[in-house]
């Protein structure tokens, strides 16, 4: 099914965005350490263990209690640039920084939401290790706002201040790295109603909500800085939550691929009742098959026989060919079952009839396989290699997946790919296991304090896009692709500093950057800082417009390296007028020839020579300039 | 209705809650401004102001809602009170020794009410089972609560108590026994009752946590679970206090009661044993002797219990410009012994000297302990440790200055003679001094 051919409004599509975007502040949410990340070897790492706290209806967070229950562990790496005892849950956090509730306000008021009165810190309960605490700290800063997005009004739930999680740095056995650089630095979310229809309409919210944060002129800039969640459900199918988007023009595409997955999901699902599927066949009944591989060409499952693993097997009673069925590009339901594996099991992947024969497995071992667990053709055999109690936890979860195919689509929470894909990322949390942060006393918000925030809001992007058509005298294609990219307050930051076209730099930010990122280039290197020092170096003619793509691709390739390492590696140095006069005299001598045939008009011949070997070296005006001196024409 | 009912509110935010009969845990609403608030009704804080109101919304945030004049308040649902069953006690393995659990206060297990944001702690048996339960295949353990006090409000009357609970319990034959207390006067008590338990049988453990038991990074549990299995098979009968040995979840370590401190306002490993090497470690369910010098596990030995304590003791900590008088006044209140915390290896202003000599004269017994708080005291080094000691000043070697106030409580607790207090103090009871100071690493440490 292509999905151009759908009609999202038939089928009921919902999508709720919640956007979390970095805030620029000066320390953390509840620590004066510096809101920066670190490359270096960690000087402090140190191991914990979470356990999951029971409620007051003493249940506990399936998922949770089945981490600790494995025995996980989580080393935490650190410096104390970046860190204190605060992220290491070594100390109370401070009170909540200031700095970070006036942007959310700022955020809030722009999208016409109400500030609450009295601000409470909740704690989030989340114990996969990227909090210390076991608990993200959060809070509600306003509630009930709406944006416009073309003729649409889309409501926003809340805006929240929140700290940002640890990130995980690597996974050994049952030790999960995590670095806390990244804890507590202000994140502000928007969470918008599940309002939006259509995967466009996602990317276009998403993109004005960004547009309004960039707009208060104190959100991080950069990969990483800002993560999309969306939540997504249509008729029939169920709700997904899906994590950790990180590029804004990905979204209407995961929106697409999701609305795939649950339509494929759902028929599957009336296929396999067809087929005779039932839960009632699907038990939980493994066979040690070990001894079918024993002499396997397969390398995994001969490693595996190596180590003293085992090879479990369990039937998927008239299954065959479901697990192969794409449900979106690349990812089978084969797929999601080998997802679940790795999440419960702790295994490296799972094995299945539907792509046998293949890696080594012979077309004899799969029958044998199929007889060991008495298959029929109809059946689809799972097995995996590992200790037995790893491979039968494997199995159960791929039991479980399969149980859920014949329901339809199960509720998940899933991570996205870089490509627009997703993958199983754990069951979606029970009601929300919030509860009071008691080291942070609540911050009222008072109604002078409020006003005086509501009195210097800075200008939405509409007022500012006629504003820089007006002040700098840009195009409205240029202005509005300023307004559109993260750079429009670096643009009027070096329209100030420098004095260079302001043409000239908005072209640099917008058109430039753009092709540079398309070819690959790592533009996101580029910090402001570098990109400031380039236009100076413009301005005082170290350089040429002309170098400046060449100048930016390179710098963003050596982000340790300074602008003079760039423009010297490049030869980009601008010549001065004698070696310049050298280079022109060398360039007429060797074309005498023509210049004696064709007196003035040769020009134009020396001119492309000149300006081929020159270029990014010297000002074209400069260059036409000496050549009609040298040649005799003014 | 209780006053849990109306938990924190007062004034005008609590008359608006009555009017429309709602409590703690009902769903109300709230309309002002063209704006609808509705949640839980959640406790407020004792300090907040009486101008608002808190509900937990439908997401799970709390908010403070303020009232303003065009406020209109409604309840629109009962609260559902959570009904806690608790999980059936796991079967008690016979094999596994028997530890009994006392609970001063602090909370070392606890489970939260998602729904008020209210943390109730977990004292039963079979609630610390059901929060830990580990403990199960450690010892068949049985849990009492004696106190439930922030241990900063714990006296040397509740020490008495404590001594008499753990007698009893030694009594009935238990193979250790835990004591769960707050941690800021955790090492005081732990010393209190190395003096009032001797000729220990068995181990007596304190346990405590720098986290809270509701947070999941919480170092409750796996106190708890050192300190059970401590009480349950450690090789020693000492009383000791079980705490986390580094920042990380890996080693428990057992401190002797005698010279352990808290060293750090919040670190897991804010306790460390002071002029001594800890007596063992815990790590992966094994405990490790760090020394051989400690009293054998003999369930046949017989306890003394000397359980009482006077409160005519002061700890006087020396500063630059310190009022003499001071000093007079605890003499004229009717103290028995002064410890002072000296500078340096054991010195105090010559301004001090006079009403020491008449402290002294009026049969106190002085002590000098450092504020150093590592390191021996020696008062022959300069001059004003010379004239101290001339003024009968008895210097408390490498004792801790709490453990040695904590024993002179308990020498006064057990005779009023001067000669006997002075021979009770230069005895080593529990392990409380040492005539050789060894090089530990733990000077470099907090």
């Amino acid at each position: 099914m292509t999905t151009s051919q759908i009609d999202y409004t038939q089928i009921g599509l919902k999508v709720g965005l919640e956007i979390h975007q970095q805030l620029d502040t000066s320390t953390k949410l509840f620590c004066h350490c510096k809101p920066e990340l670190f490359k270096e070897e960690p000087e402090i790492t140190f191991l914990r263990r979470l356990r999951p706290t029971q409620s007051e209806l003493g249940q506990i967070d399936p998922a949770a209690h089945f981490e600790f229950q494995k025995g996980v562990k989580i080393l935490y790496e650190a410096n104390s640039q970046t860190s204190c005892l605060v992220e290491m849950d070594e100390e109370p956090p401070h009170p909540l920084s200031m700095e970070a509730v006036e942007i959310a306000l700022t955020a809030a008021l722009m999208m016409n939401a109400t500030p609450v009165d009295e601000i409470h810190v909740m704690r989030k309960t989340v114990i996969d290790g990227s909090n210390t605490t076991g608990f993200q700290r959060t809070c509600v800063i306003a509630l009930n706002g709406t944006i416009k997005v073309g003729e649409k009004t889309v409501p926003i739930q809340h805006v929240s201040l929140e700290e940002d999680a640890a990130r995980k740095t690597g996974e050994e056995g049952t030790t999960i790295r995590y670095r806390i650089d990244r804890l507590g630095i202000p994140l502000i979310e928007v969470a918008t109603a599940p309002a939006i229809n259509t995967p466009k309409e996602a990317g276009e919210v998403a993109l004005a909500i960004g547009k309004i944060l960039r707009a208060t002129g104190k959100v991080k800039r950069g990969l990483g800085t800002i993560r999309q969640d969306l939540n997504i459900s249509i008729k029939g199918g169920a709700l997904t939550e899906i994590k950790g988007i990180q590029e804004l023009e990905l979204i209407p595409l995961v929106v697409e691929y999701e609305v795939q997955r649950q339509l494929n999901l759902i028929k599957i699902s009336q296929e396999l009742a067809e087929a005779g599927a039932s839960p009632e066949n699907l038990k939980e009944e493994f066979f040690d098959v070990t001894e079918v591989f024993q002499q396997t060409g397969c390398k995994v499952l001969r490693k595996a026989i190596e180590k003293g693993h085992r090879i479990l097997a369990v039937k998927l009673p008239n299954f065959a060919g479901f697990l192969k069925r794409e449900l979106m590009p690349g990812i089978r339901l084969g797929t999601e079952m080998a997802d679940r594996a790795r999440f419960w099991g702790r295994v490296g992947g799972i094995f299945h009839t539907d792509e046998l024969p293949a890696y080594g497995i012979t077309a004899q071992e799969v029958e044998a396989l199929k007889r060991a667990v008495a298959a029929q053709p109809s059946d689809a055999v799972v097995f995996v290699a590992d200790t037995p109690e790893n491979a039968a936890e494997a199995l159960k979860a791929v039991m479980e997946r399969a149980r859920e195919a014949l329901k339809g689509v199960p509720e998940e929470t899933r991570a996205a790919n870089p490509d627009g894909t997703t993958r199983y990322m754990r069951p979606r949390p029970g009601a929300a296991r919030m509860y009071p942060e008691t080291d942070i006393p609540p911050i009222q918000l008072t109604e002078e304090y409020v006003n005086k925030v509501r009195q210097n809001l800075p200008e939405l992007p509409e007022q500012k896009l006629q504003r820089l058509m007006r002040e700098y005298s840009l195009n409205q294609k240029l202005a509005r692709q300023l307004i559109d990219s993260e750079y429009a307050e670096l643009f009027e930051k070096i329209a100030k500093e420098c004095k260079v076209p302001p043409t000239t730099i908005a072209a640099f930010l917008t058109e430039t950057l753009k092709a540079l990122k398309r070819e690959g280039t790592p533009v996101e290197n580029l910090s402001e800082h570098k990109i400031i020092e380039i236009f100076k170096a413009l301005e005082a003619g170290e350089i040429t417009k002309e170098a400046l793509p060449e100048i930016a691709a390179w710098t963003s390739k050596n982000p340790d390296k300074t602008l003079k390492d760039a423009i010297e590696n490049l030869g980009l140095k601008v010549l001065r007028e004698e070696e310049l006069e050298k280079i022109l005299d060398q360039i007429i001598s060797q074309n005498k020839d023509s210049i004696e045939k064709s007196g003035a008009k040769a020009f134009g011949l020396i001119m492309g020579i000149a300006m081929k070997e020159l270029r990014g070296k010297a000002n074209a005006e400069i260059v036409s300039k000496i050549i009609k001196k040298k040649i005799g024409i003014s | 209705m209780t006053k849990e009912s109306f938990l924190g509110y007062k004034g005008e935010a609590l008359e608006a809650i009555r009017r429309v009969g709602a409590e703690i845990g009902d769903l109300i609403r709230i309309t002002k401004g063209g704006q609808v608030y509705e949640g839980i009704l959640i406790p407020r804080s004792e300090y907040g102001d009486d101008k608002h109101i808190v509900i937990k919304l439908r997401s799970g945030y709390n908010i403070g809602v303020r009232l303003t004049p065009d406020a209109k308040v409604e309840k629109v649902g009962k609260g559902e009170k959570p009904a806690f069953v608790a999980p059936p006690l796991p079967e008690q393995n016979p094999a596994l020794p028997k530890v009994s659990v006392i609970s001063t206060g602090g909370t070392i297990a606890s489970r939260v009410d998602y729904r008020t944001g209210a943390v109730r702690p977990a004292l039963s048996a079979s609630d610390l089972y059901s929060v830990v339960p580990e403990l199960a295949s450690i010892a068949r353990v049985d849990a009492q609560i004696l106190f439930s006090l922030y241990s900063e409000n714990i006296t040397p009357a509740h020490w008495t108590e404590m001594a008499k609970t753990v007698a009893e319990k030694i009594g009935e034959g238990v193979d250790g026994v835990v004591i769960a207390h707050g941690t800021d006067t955790m090492g005081y008590s732990a010393a209190a009752l190395s003096f009032a338990l001797q000729n220990l049988p068995v181990p007596v453990i304190f346990v405590g946590s720098q986290r809270s038991a509701d947070r999941p990074s919480s170092d409750a549990a796996t106190n708890l679970t050192g300190a059970v299995l401590a009480a349950a098979k450690a090789p020693f009968a000492e009383v000791a206090v079980a705490m986390h040995e580094t920042i990380s979840d890996t080693a428990i370590v057992l401190h002797r009661g005698t010279k352990v401190r808290k060293c750090h306002t919040s670190r897991r490993d804010a306790f460390k044993t002071v002029n001594a090497t800890p007596l063992a470690r815990i790590m992966e369910n094994s405990i490790t002797m760090l020394t051989n010098d400690y009293q054998r596990r003999d369930p046949s030995r017989k306890l003394m219990v000397k359980p009482n304590f006077s409160d005519k003791v002061a700890l006087v900590k020396f500063y630059p410009g310190m009022n003499p008088a001071i000093i007079d006044w605890h003499v004229d209140n009717g103290y028995k012994a002064i410890v002072l915390e000296g500078t340096g290896l054991g010195h105090v202003a010559k301004t001090l000297f006079q009403p020491i000599k008449r402290a002294v004269d009026k049969g106190l017994l002085v002590a000098m302990a450092s504020q150093c708080i590592w390191g021996r005291v020696n008062m022959n080094v300069y001059e004003t440790g010379r004239d101290l000691l001339a003024l009968g000043v008895i210097p408390l070697e490498d004792m801790l200055a709490e453990t040695a106030t904590v024993k002179l409580m308990w020498i006064y607790g057990q005779t009023d003679s001067l000669e006997e207090a002075k021979r009770l103090l230069k005895t080593n009871i529990a392990g409380e001094f040492s005539p050789r100071t060894l090089y530990t690493v733990e000077e470099n440490k907090p």
